[in-house]
């Protein structure tokens, strides 16, 4: 406290030391300046950085071809991602097929949009298992602390030890080679990082006061995890989130370039490029395509996600 | 029984803050408070108070001790019971920019209070009260949709008591509610909680860490030295007559408005640094910053023992 309020009260003062101030004089409580809410400093900090809208403009266009492409151009053309057409066998691209055709006559500009629907399902699909199995071990291993947190942990390290291959390899000896079981390999081992970023954030947040506050009222603990925690934590979650969706794209193309990937006629471009490797020499563009939009994307989501965690970054604000 | 509203017996609250080390946050503290009685908790930074406070209503687990808040043994209370008790206390918090959760709306952050104990019957009643709430403590009914950014310091910690009150408590903790704020917004703030306190017959622990606003707020005062209260009388007579050598120091510390008065009072400079509550000293904690410590406040610990009528002070010579 500061000296100039001491100087105001008055030993043993029987009068009112404090001049008492009412409401709303010359609407003194009125809020003027409209500020900007944490997420509308956030868009616009994303906004200035150039590459990672880019990047974010890129996914959005390869998700936008991935879900429209192959079901325009069969309705204009009659191309399908399975049907084969031996007498087309690798055809370069030309006007009638932009992309070329593969080793089977069909058709790559729709392959390659049937592979970004598989590859973009998959590292979404992983990213959110990651996300919901990260976010609640993560917060309940955070929060609680002590015990709790020592024996999650340790059951957490033991998994991320496990070779991540072994656990893919198992699990194809039990499980039918299908998108289900790479989905699932990579959701074993691949929530861990995601509850250890959880984890430290709720443990930095969960003495503030406001958490406190809610405890006080009578808030249970998931009530206090889950409404007031976790939304704090959005930031480094969402970061995450992102970056964690191109590992599960590259992982998915790697097993299915290791044979372990889905089976054909269905497409993703891990299989695309393990199938165009065989005749890269010959017929490179049946390898191209897909591997050039792997890596565009992968590069896309990168960079986007690097831009949002400047974004949240307060060391950033201007 | 006694006419006591608030019991507190022997309260111990230690951190286990690794390699072995205990740290005594709160070692053995008792103090009643009566019905509409303002008790002030004053004592340096990191002496304890907020820890003292955060354990009376139990945010933090006991070591040991007991608290009684209107006939209820508050320590003891299972979790059900406990949520039900935690509308007869709350808690108003240090620092208003960290108490409300940023992410929240301010008809949220209140309307939660209303949420956890079903307070309110339909969301239109829910926004009715919370507006209602807000009015009581000079806030607009239009800020309810605002997020706590917009808001300034007075006015957050306006929203801070409007939570507290929203579930109608007894008893309130108020730990440091104006420290954190500006000179010219303090003396709101103090006023605002003395109205509601006639109007509404609370009960208020006051914590502050300097002794003016304190004997402004408190009907009695108690002084807390590294975990231990050292002294707890009368304002007034706390005021007039010290007992305990911190006391004297501490008020020293206040500046005196008249001249004259200055003259005759010295400034009492205390040597030293607060010590780890840790390692206390042994015998009497202040011992070690005490002008008139002797060879027996190193041995014996001084019990807290009525010096004057009414008057309770831990030191060997007073
Ligand atoms: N959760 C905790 N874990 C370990 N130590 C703690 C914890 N909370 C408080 N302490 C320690 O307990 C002691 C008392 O802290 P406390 O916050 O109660 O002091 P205070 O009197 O409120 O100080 P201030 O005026 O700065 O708010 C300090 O030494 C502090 O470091
Ligand atoms: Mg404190």
């Amino acid at each position: 406290m500061s000296q100039e309020m001491n100087v105001n009260v008055t030993p043993g003062a029987g009068s009112n030391p404090f001049e008492k101030i009412g409401r709303d004089q010359n609407g003194g409580e009125r809020i003027v300046r409209k500020s900007l809410t944490a997420w509308q400093n956030i868009r616009r900090n994303l906004y200035e950085n150039k590459l990672s809208m880019v990047g974010l403009y890129f996914i959005i266009a390869i998700a936008l071809m991935a879900i429209f492409a192959p079901w325009v151009t069969g309705l204009i053309t009659g191309y399908n991602y399975f049907a084969n057409e031996l007498a087309n066998a690798n055809q370069p691209p030309s006007w009638a097929h932009w992309f070329g055709t593969d080793d089977l006559g069909r058709d790559m500009w729709v392959r390659t949009w049937k592979g970004a629907q598989i590859s973009l399902f998959v590292g979404i699909a992983a990213a959110l298992i990651d996300l919901v199995i990260g976010i609640v071990y993560g917060g309940i291993m955070g929060y609680f602390g002590g015990k709790v947190d020592e024996t999650m942990n340790r059951i957490a390290e033991i998994l991320y030890a496990i070779p991540y291959l072994l656990v893919v390899i198992l699990l194809m000896v039990v499980m039918p080679q299908s998108l289900t079981t790479i989905i699932v390999a990579m959701s074993i081992t691949g929530w861990i990082n995601m509850a250890w970023i959880v984890r430290g954030e709720i443990m930095r947040l969960k003495n503030q006061e406001y958490a406190l506050a809610s405890k006080a009222l009578g808030a249970g603990s998931m009530r206090i995890i889950f409404r007031h925690l976790i939304p704090n934590a959005m930031g480094p979650i969402l970061v995450t989130l992102t970056l964690t969706i191109p590992g599960a794209m590259f992982t998915e193309a790697f097993l299915s370039f290791l044979g372990m990937g889905v089976k054909s006629p269905v497409a993703s471009w891990g299989t695309m490029i393990d199938n165009g490797r065989q005749a890269m020499t010959t017929y490179p563009w049946r390898i191209m395509f897909p591997a050039l939009f792997l890596a565009v994307s992968m590069f896309a989501l990168n960079v986007f996600g690097d831009g949002l965690r400047d974004a949240f970054d307060p060391k950033m604000k201007k | 029984m006694s006419d006591n509203f608030v019991e507190v017996q022997g309260l111990r609250k230690f951190f286990n803050v690794g390699n072995n080390r205990i740290l005594k946050a709160v070692n053995d503290i008792s103090f009643s408070i009566k019905q509409g009685e303002t008790l002030g908790l004053v004592g340096e930074s990191g002496c304890g108070k907020s820890t003292a406070g955060r354990t009376i209503i139990r945010l933090y687990e006991p070591t040991a001790g007991s608290v009684t808040v209107d006939g209820v043994e508050v320590t003891k209370l299972s979790k059900s019971k406990m949520k039900a008790q935690r509308r007869n206390m709350q808690m108003i918090f240090q620092d208003p920019f960290a108490s409300l959760n940023p992410r929240m709306t301010i008809l949220d952050i209140i309307g939660e209070a209303l949420d956890i104990h079903g307070l309110a019957g339909s969301r239109a009643e829910r926004k009715r009260r919370v507006e209602e709430l807000l009015e009581l403590v000079g806030l607009n009914a239009e800020h309810a949709s605002r997020f706590p950014h917009e808001f300034s310091g007075g006015q957050r910690q306006r929203i801070g008591i409007t939570r507290a009150l929203a579930v109608e408590p007894k008893f309130i903790i108020c730990d440091e509610p104006i420290s954190a704020l500006d000179v010219s917004i303090q003396a709101q703030v103090i006023n605002l909680l003395m109205d509601l306190q006639k109007k509404m017959d609370l009960t208020y622990l006051f914590v502050a860490h300097d002794l003016s606003m304190v004997k402004y707020m408190s009907d009695r005062v108690a002084v807390m030295y590294l975990g231990k209260i050292v002294e707890i009388a009368k304002s007034e007579d706390l005021y007039a007559n010290p007992q305990h050598p911190y006391t004297t120091a501490l008020l020293s510390a206040i500046p005196v408005p008249d001249i004259e008065d200055e003259g005759r009072k010295e400034r009492i400079v205390l040597q030293g640094d607060l010590p780890s509550p840790i390692n206390p000293p042994s015998g009497c904690p202040f011992r070690t910053r005490c002008p008139a410590a002797t060879e027996r406040c190193a041995q014996e610990a001084p019990e807290l023992r009525e010096t004057r009528p009414g008057h309770l002070a831990a030191c060997h010579y007073a």
